[in-house]
């Protein structure tokens, strides 16, 4: 009996497929992931209103000012942009002592009671002032509350905040909310 | 690497968009509108000027033109959607704050208050 050839498959342009198929995929592939730093307006004030702002007691803000040519004024005192971070999470994390902010123990559930700092930020800028710093700024404001929370997170669930379940995410901004305000900016460096 | 990016719209001004480390992703591409802002480039600069000018869509624009393109855009999604609508700021990094600000005003005026500053992811000093 003749021996019958097992028949085979040209596979010669394999190759030549599989790396067609590569270069396509690796040159229709997007990589454009915006990013950026989320934020919320206030709302439109009503026209009625009267323009007085409510009253907060000065050891509850903490002042920070950029002026048109870009340098920071925090509590009434220069500073270097490297130490605006700390500052601010001293102020957000001493509560009840002299010129810290006053707090209120409130019962958040998953955390029990807490006392939550009334402490806001306030943030006035000049409009001589340039976006690149402000966005500096606003990036390092943000730092500080990211890091209050997750040491929080850590203390209190021994995860980093990101890492939470919704819900405790939830309870630990309920204990930290981030009260960035920002006032109509000054007229001294023109547009 | 070089990849392909779909390209929204051509951009008749330069940025360079500043950097940040606290950064989130921007989710829902097709509910963010994009506003730009910055200095035209070379080309458009004998009609447009050098003083840092809005962009929306194609069209260098005024102040006045952002409430019509929330108005429009607002009216290209779908009615449940329009509360997650996001309006992304990409303004180059040397732009004074005081258009900025305009631009903010009349993006509270038309009731569009969820924003993004878009930046680039930087490294954390």
């Amino acid at each position: 009996m003749a021996k019958r050839e097992v028949p085979e498959i040209n596979s010669s342009s394999m190759a030549d497929i599989a790396f067609m198929l590569l270069i396509f995929f690796l040159v229709a592939t997007t990589m454009d992931i915006d990013t950026g730093l989320a934020r919320m307006l206030p709302p439109p004030a009503p026209p009625d209103i009267d323009n007085k702002a409510p009253l907060v007691q000065e050891k509850n803000i903490f002042v920070v000012l950029i002026n048109k040519n870009d340098q920071l004024l925090v509590e009434g005192r220069p500073i270097e942009l490297d130490f605006l971070k700390d500052q601010c999470k001293e102020f957000l994390q001493k509560t009840d002592q002299p010129n810290f902010p006053d707090s209120e123990t409130k019962e958040i559930s998953l955390i029990g009671r807490f006392p939550v700092s009334k402490g806001v930020v306030s943030l006035q800028n000049d409009r001589g002032t340039t976006y690149g710093r402000y966005i500096e700024v606003q990036n390092a404001l943000v730092a500080a509350y990211n890091e209050v929370r997750d040491e929080l997170s850590m203390e209190k669930f021994g995860r980093k905040f990101d890492e939470l379940s919704e819900e405790s995410q939830k309870a630990i901004k309920e204990a930290i909310p981030q009260r960035i305000s920002e006032a109509e900016p000054k007229r001294i460096g023109g547009k | 690497m070089v990849t392909t990016v779909m390209r929204e719209n051509e951009l008749k001004i330069k940025i360079t968009l500043p950097q940040a480390t606290e950064v989130k992703k921007l989710e829902k591409k097709s509910l963010v509108s994009y506003i730009y802002v910055g200095e035209p480039r070379p080309m458009y600069a004998a009609k447009f000027g050098s003083e840092p000018r809005i962009q929306l869509n194609d069209a260098i624009s005024d102040l006045v033109d952002i409430r019509d393109f929330i108005a429009s855009e607002r009216e290209a999604r779908d009615e449940a959607e329009v509360p997650f609508m996001t309006a992304s700021l990409k303004v180059d990094e040397n732009t004074k704050m005081g258009i900025v600000s305009d631009i903010k005003q009349s993006l509270r005026d038309a009731q569009a208050l969820k924003i993004n500053y878009s930046t680039r992811k930087g490294t954390k000093k």
